[in-house]
Order: structure tokens, then sequence, then C-alpha cells
């Protein structure tokens, strides 16, 4: 066969006819639109059944024409607008949001080279030298929507979720924005496209283990496996899903940023949402299990005739609802987690480990270059050394202080004039209720006569 | 005049405009917006150099970042819907250390070039960056790396209460 899954290059890109173009724009647009009703299914389905109910069953086949019906709705819901909003930004919000959402597919890889009505072009929107960068932007400028929603509503709840959401999305962007590093090291090139090729595998076989020579594992989420645990971690944090979902914590914030958005602007939100998602299972595909490239032992079959031209879909998709398998099964499996606890996990432990697996991975990038000399020696002895000072210098744990019943007045009583009526910022616990039960503590009775005014 | 040519003089004119607005807008988060189209089109700009890295750096780090912070300080200690009328501070200051700056800025790239033709190396592409920063100039990316740090280690010592203290102000 003559272009057996033929890798598209840099220099494939940017040669389309017009309508060519016009053609991936609608496709990728109606792709995601399709995915996210399938997806809203798909969530409610699983959970469903994980939970040992039937689910959504009633219109269309099984149910499963339900979010379709329910997109339909909405749009002809009476719109509410709140009248202490900042009504140009109110607008705003939900458009930058359901932009952003959209621009991440316009470089994800579906598939090798194709040929679209006898021309022969890339399964991909475009791809430029910088690709995994602009998603990292474009994902970067979808916090602007959640905070600007927060902040225009006008309302304390909206806020507290929009505050929230800012801090968790720029944390947990850090940390995953360090995860795609290892990639970048590995590849050694940002572009989408690249990146698969680069994970195609047969390699030399570089080991000898008694005559056998393996041909070494060619997914970056096997090769750099501490990134793609902590590229995981985050994207459920960057999409604000459960058990991170504390930015629409129901519980706590009533619906959080989205509290007093109805009607098409709430639905717009809803579709950022999903695809947001979706965006970050497309990337962990690309990025860490092989992109479109048929997965290992189905590669073997006829020299790979499985990744030839349109089979990529296939496996793209299938590999992208694999990961949002994944998502679904974590809101179904875990509780929320606590604000402090979520911020300590982004900042104390993904990020230093993050920049610890970065520095092991350059040196051993670096031993590899140079397999003679005192290169390896001098990294061997490095490692030594900070582990060595790791374990000496560990700092041991304390408690945190609680503040006084005065600090947080006075802390309430320094905001100005005007302010939202925000919470004191003590983040500590109550004692458990049932902790205070065994010791036999009490809460003081309230009961009691002649303190209540008389009716008149 | 190409169409690069327009289209950096319209980017450049949106820059200005907009940085004009942050400053003169007494609406606190719409100033932190208008700064934010004045970062994009900065951004915009160099994609039209075909400096792709520095763009999209630009748009991830001041807009996708920076900004949002500020945003999100601004939000944490008061974030008043409608105008303040408590944002203005006397213009001529202001006026003066822009202008000033502006003007000496300008001066001293017109003196320095003179609007002599200079080749430019290649396009921005990350390899070509990432070996120039790195070779050429390792030492002052490491010096103003650290000069972050011990930024962020001042801000933290001084927004911390000392240990201790229990009286002071959070």
């Amino acid at each position: 066969m003559k272009y057996l899954a033929q890798d598209p290059t840099l220099a494939n890109f940017g040669h389309d006819v017009w309508w060519l173009v016009l053609i991936k724009v609608v496709a990728v647009f109606a792709l995601l639109l399709v995915l996210t009703l399938f997806t809203i299914m798909y969530e409610r389905k699983v959970v469903a059944r994980m939970a040992v109910r039937p689910g959504p069953n009633q219109v269309g086949p099984n149910g499963w024409l339900q979010s379709l019906m329910d997109g339909m709705k909405l749009p002809f819901k009476e719109e509410i607008i709140p009248i202490t909003a900042d009504k140009v930004v109110y607008f705003l919000a939900p458009v930058i949001a359901g932009t952003c959402a959209f621009i991440t597919f316009a470089v994800i890889p579906f598939g090798p080279m194709v040929s679209i009505f006898g021309h022969r072009t890339p399964l991909q929107l475009t791809d430029v030298p910088v690709a995994v960068l602009v998603i990292l932007a474009a994902t970067s400028m979808s916090v602007y929507g959640i905070v600007l929603s927060g902040w225009a509503s006008g309302s304390t709840y909206p806020l507290l979720g929009g505050l929230r959401s800012s801090a968790q999305m720029i944390s947990y962007e850090v940390a995953m924005g360090l995860s795609i590093v290892a990639v970048f090291m590995t590849a050694g090139t940002m572009s989408t496209s690249g990146i698969v090729h680069a994970q195609a595998g047969g390699a030399q076989a570089n080991w000898d283990i008694f005559g056998w020579h393996p041909q070494a594992p060619s997914w970056y989420a096997i090769v750099t496996l501490p990134s793609f645990v902590i590229y995981a971690i985050s994207a459920v944090g960057e999409t604000n899903r459960a058990p991170f979902d504390l930015p629409e914590a129901e519980s706590e914030l009533v619906g959080g940023y989205l509290t007093e958005y109805s009607s098409f602007k709430f639905a717009m939100f809803y579709l950022a949402e999903y695809i947001a998602m979706i965006n970050v299972s497309a990337v962990g595909a690309t990025l860490f299990l092989g992109g479109w490239r048929v997965p290992w032992p189905l590669s073997l079959i006829d020299h790979g005739v499985l990744n030839h031209s349109w089979f990529g879909l296939i496996w793209f998709l299938g590999k992208v609802l694999i990961f949002l398998f994944g998502f679904i099964w974590l809101r179904a499996t875990l509780p929320r987690l606590r604000y402090d606890q979520f911020m300590r996990l982004g900042w104390k432990v993904l990020l230093p480990a993050n920049l610890v697996w970065i520095l092991i991975l350059a040196g051993i990038k670096t031993t590899q270059r140079t397999p003679t000399g005192n290169t390896r020696w001098f990294v061997i002895a490095g490692v030594v050394v900070v582990a060595l000072i790791a374990v000496f210098l560990w700092p041991e744990k304390k408690g945190p202080e609680a503040p006084s019943t005065e600090q947080l007045e006075e802390q309430l009583a320094q905001l100005p004039e005007g302010s939202f009526p925000l919470p004191p910022l003590d983040l500590q616990v109550p004692p458990s209720p049932r902790l205070q039960r065994l010791t036999g503590q009490r809460e003081p009775a309230t009961v009691g006569g002649g303190t209540d005014e008389k009716e008149n | 005049m190409t169409a690069a040519d327009v289209l950096l003089l319209a980017l450049g004119a949106i820059a200005v405009g907009a940085g004009w607005r942050v400053v003169i807008t007494s609406h606190l988060v719409r100033a932190g917006l208008w700064l934010v189209v004045t970062l994009g089109a900065v951004a915009g700009a160099y994609l039209v150099l075909a400096a792709e890295l520095v763009a999209w750096v630009q748009v991830l780090l001041y807009v996708g970042a920076v900004v949002v912070l500020l945003l999100f300080a601004v939000m944490l200690t008061r974030a008043p819907i409608g105008a303040s009328s408590d944002l203005d501070r006397p213009g001529w200051t202001g006026l003066l250390v822009g202008g000033g700056a502006a003007l000496g800025l300008g001066a001293l790239l017109l003196d320095g070039y003179r609007w002599q033709k200079v080749d430019a190396p290649a396009v921005g592409s990350a390899q070509l960056l990432g070996g120039e920063v790195f070779r050429h100039w390792v030492l002052p990316f490491e010096v103003l790396s650290v000069l972050l740090l011990a930024a962020l280690i001042g801000a933290i010592v001084v927004s911390r209460p000392a240990p201790g203290d229990d009286s002071g102000s959070r």
C-alpha cells in the first residue's frame, strides 16, 4: 500500500483549498456538539448504572435522545437577568467561555493523511510548531468566562464560585503545563502531529535481556508515567469536575458561578464545561496515549494496516471515550474534597513532584546523550546528594494555628464599604459531631421562656 | 505598505486605545478587561511578526495568568459593580512619567537605528529562541529567575505575621 499511515508533517499544513478548510471547521464544530450531547448521556447512563438504577429512559431509544431534547428546550426558557448585574460583562462571559472551549480542537490530530474528494490532506484542522502552547493558552483564557460570570452576576454565591474557580484553575494549570513539559522533552517537538508521530514506536530495540530484544513501549503514558498521573489529576481539577468541583459545589454555593444565569447563556456554560472535559480527554489521548495510532497488539496486524487513513478516527475517539469514562467513574465514586485539602494537593504535592520528575528526566536524557565520560557519574552523584539533603532536612509537621475570634472580626471590619459579605477566611474545620457525642460535649441549650418578643 | 504593515498598525492602534481606556475608565474590573485587550493586541503583533512562541507565551502568561490574578486580587478585596469615584489621582504626574519614558525610549530607538534596515535573523521558532536564551543569555536569565524567587519569598515574608506575634493584624 502506498499511503500506509503516512504521518503528516508541518509542511503538509496550510495548503488546503478554502472549501476543504470550511468542511473541516464545520466537521470539528459538529463533532464537538454531538460529542457533548453524547457525553451528557454517557455520564448519566454510567452514573445510573453504578448507582443501580435505570437512568433516563423515556426520550428516544433507551433514553439516548434526552440530552438533545434538553438542549433544544433550554434556549426557549425565560431569561432572567439580575438588576445588580453588570450588563456588558454579564453578556460577555458566556461568549468567552463558549469561544475558548472550541479553540483547542483546532490543533488536535484525528488521523493521518487522508483523501477528501481527491485532495490529500491531514485529518486535522491545522497545526503549528507550538500547538500545545495554543492549547494551554486557550485553556487559560477560558478562566475569564468563569471569573467574569461570577463577578458580573452581582450576587454573593456566584462571586464565591468565581473566586474559587479562578484560584483552582490557575493552580492546576501550572501543574498541567509542567506535566506536559516532560512530553516536550521526550518528543523534541511541540506540534501535536509531531508528538503523535514520536509515539509511533518501531524505535531501535536497545535492550538486551539474555538475547531477547524487546521494544521499548512508545506511549508517553508509560514512558513518562509520573507526568501522565499528574496530567490526569490536574485535568480533573482544571475542568472543575468531581471530586474537585468546588466552584459549583451545589451543597455549599447553590450552583457556583452560573447561579444567576438562565436560558441560552446557561446552555453556553453547560456546553463549555462539557467541551472542556472532552478537550482535556483529547489532549491527554494525543499527548500520552499515542493519539490516533492503533494500540499495541492490534498494531502488529499486517504491518499496521489498522493505522491506515480513516481508521485513525476510530482509535482516537475510542481513547477519548476511555478518558471520559475515567472522569465519570471518579464522579460516581469519590466525595468532594475540602478546599484547603485541594489547594494543598495542587501546590504542595503535584507541583514539587512534577519539578523533581522533570529534573530526573533531564538527568536521564543527559546521560543517554553522552554515554561515556563523567557526565553520568555527575548526574548520579547529584541525585544521591539531593536525596540525602531532602531526607535530612525534611521539615516536621506542625499543626495549624487557629485564628482567634478577634482576629476574624477585625478581618471582617477591614473590608471596605460596599464589599460583598465574604465569610472570614479562617478555613478551620469544626469538630466532628460524632467526636463531640463520644466525649460527652453538648451544645448549650437554647430553650427557655420569656426571651421571645410578644406578638402584638 | 504590505498587509503585514497594515495589520501591525491596526494592532498597535488597538493596543494604545485599549491602554488609554485602562487609564481613564472608572470601573475597576473593566480596567482589567481593557488591559486584556491591550496585551492581546500586543500578542497579535508578535504573531504578525511570525514570532509564534513569544505570541502564545504572551497570551498564556500575561492574558491567561497575570491579569486573571489581578482580577482575582481585586475581587478578593473589593469588587464594586459600577463606577468608583475614588480611583482618580492628579493626572500631571502620570503624564510626566509616562510621556517622559515614552519620549526617551522613542528618542533612544530612533537615534540608535536611524531608519537603517536590520537583517532579521530567522523567524522566532522555539528551537532558535531556546538556543539563544540558554547559550548566549543564560546569565541574565538565571539572574532574573533568582530575582523573581527573591521577590516571591519577600512577598510571603511580608504578608505572613511573625511567628509568636498574635496581636498583629492579619
